[in-house]
């Protein structure tokens, strides 16, 4: 009873959080493209743009939904929900912290945990190319059908060096549930080096090769060929309109979030802290104080006119912030929860850093990185790896 | 025309049912305007190309013929919107040539630094729309905020951003403004270094250098044939350059090199213009530095409009005023033809007078016009990809090509 009891409350917390991240991810991602490139981004709506992501939902809810002539109307109204369904599932077996007592109860901080975690992850991407590769076929348009072609080849050329970079860390573990993977990832050597699998596992190579593939298997730039704007319009979503197209875009930044959040378990120790634990404590509080004093002072030298209200606004939610953290049973699980969405948040932030700065591969360059240097990488690291684990356990 | 246009028909007699005809544009995001390609494909490849031109015709050559003289400059702003200046200056040159007119050298070494900065400008956008299409957003705003400098430079000189019309028969419309020298000597400060910031960009990005090195070759000798011209020919090695080779409102005063490269790929011609907009800046500065004193209009009277005192004061001016305003300039019967180097390379005006207030007949040897006759040769049995890199490396205009 206890169980399901937790179950329901953990599904019911997350997955509307979830849905209010995929939004507001990608105010981010306006706000940080706009900077790099002179821009001030979303500014209108709310304030710095805060309501724009909800403006944009009742945007795309309330939009015609067009559907063109000769389309296969079964697939094509499944395409985009299927490939959303792939994205947002994967999340459940990802955990955000560790096993916590709550008013008495053994509480997991995540939603499933089951012990072929990545598995389920890495069978999921695999699936998600169908959501892409239906709705290119289906929508009748050359475009699109092109754009799903160069889905496909794309995503299961460089699902084989993802799964073989993956596969290093889990030999050091010696498991496939993500929680267990993470625990293993405890401690540190020496008192400063984390005895996380990117630094003491010597992954480094690894991880890239994952990052590598990380940004082709969501199609980001500089691998988004899918749907290459210059070149193929908008490619597999091009006869895409209203919550279709929302689908597809919260199955992209839910993609994102995924591969993010695997780097984190599987490289960047998930939830335990870069410094050592007596610090770790104070660095939430310290990074929220700072914040807060930045917003305070930039509301007083302000440059635009409505800064003099909502920056102190924001000052006293990050002062707060950083007062909750110092609460004692609240803050240790605060703590972790801290670590772990800021390192996936550092990656993500990657993610949109890349997409303002680098163009876009060509067809044929891309799986020719895929085949002829990730692969071999890929495979020559796991070989190491193993060869090391076996060494170094006897 | 329809028969090339429909390569299905010939795609079903040959049997090759994997071939699938993509129809890119008139309204796709990587053609710049309005051109039409049909792409015969096989997988990504290009295997046929059939460029279809026409969506901007606007029979403006036609129009030349029931407007007068004065009145024609106002069209040659419409031709290209990125070289506004130079269609002004290729025109009034023509025009000039019939008149037999010497314009002063204020207004040549004025002309000369707004076409370099239209040169700047063209370069800019070309370059903005360029990196775009390869997937490189970050560029184009950069560039764009040097060309919102230049735009704001054409508003203070003619009062317009884009349809300039400063340019005219017998010099210039107007006296520059007051503060000129202090806004165009700014910004040539601040552009060596914004220019490096776009070199920083791409020169060392690995992907964009393999996206553009090797890519889009042909022959000179197939170039010169097919009327390709500007930076895309002197990245093939020729140092065409109607600057140097026919110079024209003292250009043979200034002191600049034509940059030109051997390796005749999209990399070479990025390579090319970022030189020239290097080279651009150095015309300007000398320009800014041997600016001569004087009048900014020929003292033709029967050419330009007399000054508004003296049409007030004296009745031979007056006379003079209303000739011109009423009927407009006569230019004595004859046919020129007078090229310039347009940012997209060899602008032509062929002019023919029959001596009356209106141009016989007025046409344009436009640079994008050969440039783009280049593309089938250019894409075929390339990528898509590649097809998208080589067409912007063409700098073609549509407006300026259709006419």
């Amino acid at each position: 009873m206890d169980y399901l009891l937790v179950s329901v409350i953990k599904t019911l917390l997350i997955a509307p959080l979830l849905l209010a991240t995929l939004a507001y991810i990608v105010w981010v991602e306006r706000k940080v493209i706009a900077h790099v490139q002179l821009r001030v981004g979303p500014y209108f709506v709310g304030p710095h743009g805060l309501l724009q992501p909800i403006a944009d939902a009742v945007k795309l809810l309330t939009k015609e939904d067009f559907i063109p002539s000769g389309v296969n109307h079964f697939f094509y109204w499944a395409a985009p929900w299927l490939g959303l369904m792939f994205a947002v599932t994967g999340i459940a077996v990802i955990p955000f912290g560790p096993t916590v007592d709550i008013f008495g109860t053994k509480v997991n901080l995540g939603l499933a945990d089951i012990n072929i975690g990545l598995l389920w992850i890495l069978g999921l991407g695999g699936m998600g190319v169908y959501g892409i590769a239906l709705a290119g076929w289906s929508s009748n348009n050359k475009y699109a059908l092109m754009g799903a072609l160069r889905s496909s080849a794309q995503m299961i050329s460089y699902e084989l060096p993802m799964a073989l970079a993956l596969a290093a860390p889990l030999l050091m573990s010696n498991s496939l549930n993500l929680r267990e993977v993470i625990e293993t990832q405890a401690g540190f050597v020496y008192g400063v080096i984390p005895n996380w699998n990117l630094f003491t596992g010597f992954q480094l190579i690894g991880f890239i090769v994952y990052m590598i593939c990380a940004f082709a298997e969501t199609n980001r730039v500089p691998f988004d060929l899918p749907e290459a704007e210059s070149e193929l319009v908008a490619g597999f979503h091009v006869e895409y309109s209203s919550m279709k197209f929302a689908a597809f875009f919260m199955a992209e930044y839910c993609n994102m979030i995924i591969v993010c959040s695997v780097a984190t378990a599987l490289f960047l120790g998930g939830w335990h802290p870069i410094v050592p634990p007596a610090v770790a404590t104070f660095v939430p509080t310290l990074l929220f104080g700072i914040s807060a004093g930045f917003l305070f002072y930039h509301g007083m030298n302000n440059i635009r006119p409505n800064d003099r209200y909502s920056f102190p606004f924001f000052g006293v939610v990050f002062a707060v912030l950083a007062l909750v953290f110092l609460i004692p049973g609240v803050g240790p699980i605060l703590n972790s929860l801290f670590w772990f969405f800021g390192k996936v948040g550092f990656l993500l932030f990657f993610f949109i850093w890349v997409r303002a700065t680098l163009p876009r591969y060509r067809y044929d360059q891309l799986m020719k990185i895929a085949w002829l240097f990730l692969f071999p990488v890929a495979l020559a690291n796991l070989v190491l790896t193993a060869f090391f684990v076996t060494l170094f356990n006897k | 025309m329809s028969e090339t246009l429909t390569p299905t028909a010939e795609t079903e007699k040959s049997g090759h049912t994997r071939r699938m005809t993509l129809n890119m544009g008139p309204q796709h995001p990587s053609t710049h305007g309005v051109l039409r390609v049909v792409l015969e494909l096989e997988g990504e490849t290009v295997l046929k190309c059939t460029p279809d031109i026409g969506f901007l015709h606007t029979g403006i050559e036609k129009q030349f013929e029931s407007l007068n003289w004065q009145q024609g400059i106002t069209l040659t702003d419409r031709v290209d919107y990125l070289a506004n200046l130079s269609n002004n200056l290729a025109y009034s040159l023509a025009v000039e040539k019939l008149l037999q007119v010497e314009i002063p050298p204020k207004a040549q070494w004025l002309r000369v630094l707004l076409c370099e900065l239209t040169r700047i400008n063209s370069h800019l956008v070309w370059l903005g729309t360029h990196c775009l299409d390869m997937g490189a957003m970050t560029v184009f705003f950069l560039c764009f905020r040097e060309r919102e400098d230049i735009l704001r430079l054409f508003e203070m000189f003619a009062g317009q951003r884009l349809m300039t019309s400063y340019i005219r028969v017998g010099g210039l419309a107007l006296d520059p403004p007051r503060g000129w020298e202090k806004r165009v000597r700014s910004f040539m400060e601040t552009l060596p270094s914004r220019v490096d910031e776009y070199e920083t960009l791409l020169n060392t990005n690995p992907i964009w250098v393999k996206r553009t090195k090797g890519v889009g070759l042909l022959p000179v000798e197939e170039m010169l044939e097919m009327g390709m011209t500007g930076p895309c020919i002197r990245a093939a090695g020729l140092p065409m350059d109607a600057r140097k080779m026919m110079p024209y409102s003292s250009y043979e005063k200034f002191d600049f090199n034509v940059p030109t490269s051997t390796d005749n790929d999209v990399y070479a011609r990025y390579a090319i213009r970022i030189a020239e907009i290097r080279e651009s800046i150095k015309i300007i500065n000398q320009a800014m530095a041997g600016m001569p004193e004087g009048p900014v209009q020929t003292s033709a009277p029967k050419v330009v409009l007399p000054e508004r005192e003296k049409m007030k004061t004296q009745m031979e001016s007056l006379i003079y005023h209303f000739k011109i305003v009423t009927e407009g300039i006569s230019v004595p019967a004859g046919e020129v033809f007078q090229v310039v180097e347009s940012p997209r390379g060899e602008l032509g005006y062929y002019i023919v007078s029959d001596g009356t207030s209106k141009p016989l007949r007025v046409h344009m040897r436009t640079p994008s016009f050969g440039n783009l006759q280049a593309l089938p040769n250019l894409i075929e049995d390339r990528m898509i990809a590649d097809s998208i890199a080589i067409m912007g490396s063409l700098d073609f205009v549509l407006g300026d090509c259709d006419r």
